[in-house]
């Protein structure tokens, strides 16, 4: 845990620095008769992050905060395994999108999961992974007609328009 | 007498087919949100706020807050069954309600949650009815640097009062504020901030997508993580008889109770505080001035009572400041805020002149929502038991499924699908390591309001900070302000000056 404090600390004083020259793009300073520039408030921000990090880092030298007194680990193989297999299914779900749109998705994603990280039996992961897409397409895009994107099955898509429209 | 009437007419807005539909709808999913370890009011609210684009901003309003307060209802049945709170706003219920339900008497531990939360919920809707119109005729001669001392008051409070680690919280604080600067200057026509030259980040980054980020994904991420799936169940003996009987063993605990209503009202005024520091404090109140002070801890009546009353009734005076100073009282109020901007209305004092129907519909759902709740709680508590049951990880894919397509609906945009992925597992990380959420998620509500309050302050006095010091209702707020950020270092300082003083005695 003491690792990752300070490690996490100095990444987010990277990503500080970066925002603070990243906001300086833009007049970070007072314009005469225009009051502060577009940077101004990104920028001093920013600089505020990157002063609460350094404190972060000050504390964890002096070893005043929790974390840096700790001497559990950060991520054990628990942990690691479940962020894998959990974020790494949705980080997936999110990729299928692109290819087989979200009705295509969907039911991949709920079967993995309750299928194969869950263990129930076939009969709940069918019943559940099976009606989420419909309930899903007649309140976004039919109740709602917010289309949400269909990648390549869109034309399977094109009898139900042709249905409700 | 005005008042009465304006309440007339805003029950009579809530007590429309539609709306009666949507608090019933609301309280029932509040209860079960509220009661799912691992989900609480915020991220019911946050996942569900798209699916609201149905439906008209009054209606989609008083739906939200009835799943707010039948969370704040159902948090205590996972407390007592359980033994772990369904929502932190709960965490104070296991005290007692945990003790009582091993004794046998989960039932009463319930009914006892459930009255308590009733009366709490009642007494804050007349404390919100009778003080609300005056604050926001008040806050009706706001200038702009008035309200950007209010939000510097509002992130003080969390520095302040939010018990956090201080760098923390100032780091949650800024990145929120940085992140909702992202797109077009709307002063300067300038974009900003757009990293890599991406498109989508045009557009600005929706408070949503982080929202649904951290309280969707990665809440759920980390529930996984913490609980590891072991939990054991309480069974709860109920039947009329036995809830009668209990109605009426619950009114010992009326101290409890009443200490819960009003102090956790005032509590869930204050920004950084909300339901769960005001259930936590009522507890410990009612405990100091109880009689029976040892029981506490082992199944006390009073000590299911009062942080019950307590976060009901904190969570409609996190509602005060949100409806008439446009400032958010807690974590969901801040994602309400949001989506009353994505709706189209302003935020803050003037709504109560302009949008007389909007607030006031929603302020006489309060009373029928919060009378809902109770109805819905006790007759289906062995439902929402059963429901309990449900292994997290059915709930879980789910939950990512409805984030992920909530969040698309919101901009419809896959760069923000993208964005809410990392934002959530970022927040997970972070988690871990103590920073909190919350005021993030504040920064992002309030930045976009923010920041062109500064900026026109600013110009008005040319350049100069001491406008916010100098005129007559900024300068208090502001000195409040600054006061509270230095509490800590008053406080740090105290305990030094004492260290040296023991050891030197």
């Amino acid at each position: 845990m003491r690792r990752a404090e300070i490690i996490t600390a100095g990444l987010m004083a990277l990503l500080s620095i970066y925002l603070m020259i990243k906001s300086s793009e833009l007049d970070i300073g007072i314009i005469e008769g225009e009051g502060p520039g577009g940077g101004f408030w990104p920028f001093w921000l920013s600089a505020g992050m990157l002063i609460s990090c350094i404190w972060i880092a000050i504390n964890w030298y002096r070893r005043t905060s929790p974390p840096s007194q700790s001497t559990e680990v950060y991520m054990d193989s628990y942990g690691l395994r479940m962020l894998l297999l959990v974020g790494g299914g949705v980080t997936a779900f999110i990729g299928l999108i692109h290819f087989i749109g979200f009705y295509g998705a969907i039911p991949v994603f709920l079967i993995y999961y309750i299928r194969f990280l869950g263990r129930h039996s076939w009969a709940a992961t069918l019943a559940i992974s099976l009606p989420a897409p419909v309930i899903t397409f007649l309140f976004f895009d039919i109740a709602m007609r917010i289309v949400l994107p269909k990648g390549y099955l869109e034309p399977l898509f094109l009898p139900l328009y042709d249905f409700f429209f | 007498m005005e008042i009465l009437g304006h309440l007339a007419d805003g029950m009579f807005i809530a007590l429309e087919p539609l709306n009666i539909m949507l608090m019933l709808g609301g309280v029932a999913l509040g209860l079960f949100i509220g009661a799912m370890p691992g989900l609480g009011s915020v991220n019911g609210v946050a996942i569900l706020l798209p699916a609201t684009f149905l439906v008209p901003p009054t209606s989609a309003m008083i739906f939200l807050a009835a799943i707010y307060y039948g969370a704040m209802y159902g948090g205590a049945i996972s407390s007592i069954t359980l033994g772990i709170p369904g929502a932190s706003t709960a965490v104070a219920t296991t005290f007692d309600g945990r003790p009582m339900a091993l004794k046998g008497r989960a039932d009463l531990a319930l009914v006892t949650a459930a009255v308590a939360s009733f009366v709490g919920g009642t007494v804050a809707n007349l404390l919100f009815t009778a003080f609300a119109p005056p604050l926001a005729q008040v806050a009706l001669d706001f200038g702009d640097p008035e309200i950007f001392a209010l939000m510097l008051l509002a992130f003080a409070t969390f520095i302040g009062l939010g018990g956090d680690d201080i760098p923390k919280t100032l780091f949650s604080i800024c990145i929120g504020l940085v992140l909702a600067t992202v797109g077009i200057d709307i002063m300067s026509g300038e974009p900003r901030l757009i990293f890599g030259d991406i498109t989508g980040f045009m557009h600005g980054i929706n408070f949503l997508v982080l929202a649904i980020g951290i309280y969707g994904i990665g809440e759920m991420i980390w529930t996984i993580d913490s609980t590891r799936g072991k939990l054991t169940m309480t069974e709860a003996v109920l039947s009329i008889g036995r809830i009668i009987s209990a109605v009426k063993e619950s009114c010992a605990g009326w101290k409890g109770t009443a200490i819960g209503s009003f102090l956790g009202f005032f509590v869930g005024i204050l920004p950084a505080a909300g339901a769960t520091p005001g259930s936590l404090m009522s507890y410990g109140v009612t405990k100091m001035v109880s009689k029976n002070p040892e029981e506490f801890g082992k199944g006390s009546i009073e000590g299911v009572a009062a942080p019950e009353a307590a976060n009901n009734s904190a969570s409609t005076g996190a509602m005060l400041p949100m409806l008439t100073l446009g400032i958010p009282g807690s974590p969901t109020t801040a994602i309400l805020l949001g989506g009353m901007v994505i709706w189209g209305l302003q935020p803050g004092p003037r709504l109560f002149v302009d949008q007389t129907e909007f607030v006031w519909g929603l302020i006489g759902s309060f009373y029928i929502s919060n009378f809902f709740a109770l109805i819905v709680n006790l007759a289906f508590i062995p439902l929402f038991i059963w429901m309990l049951r449900m292994p997290f990880t059915v709930l879980a894919p789910m939950i990512f499924v409805l984030s992920i397509v909530g969040g698309y609906a919101a901009t419809q945009d896959m760069h923000d699908v993208w964005l809410m992925l990392i934002f959530g597992v970022g927040a997970y990380l972070l988690r871990k390591l103590d920073y909190p959420v919350a005021p993030a998620v504040l920064a992002i509500v309030l930045g976009p309001i923010a920041e062109p309050k500064l900026r026109q302050s600013l110009l008005f006095s040319d350049g100069d900070p001491m406008i916010f010091l100098t005129r007559p209702i900024s300068g208090p707020i502001t000195v409040i302000a600054i006061i509270l950020i230095l509490l800590p270092l008053i406080k740090l300082i105290r305990d030094k000056l004492k260290a040296r003083k023991t050891t030197n005695a």
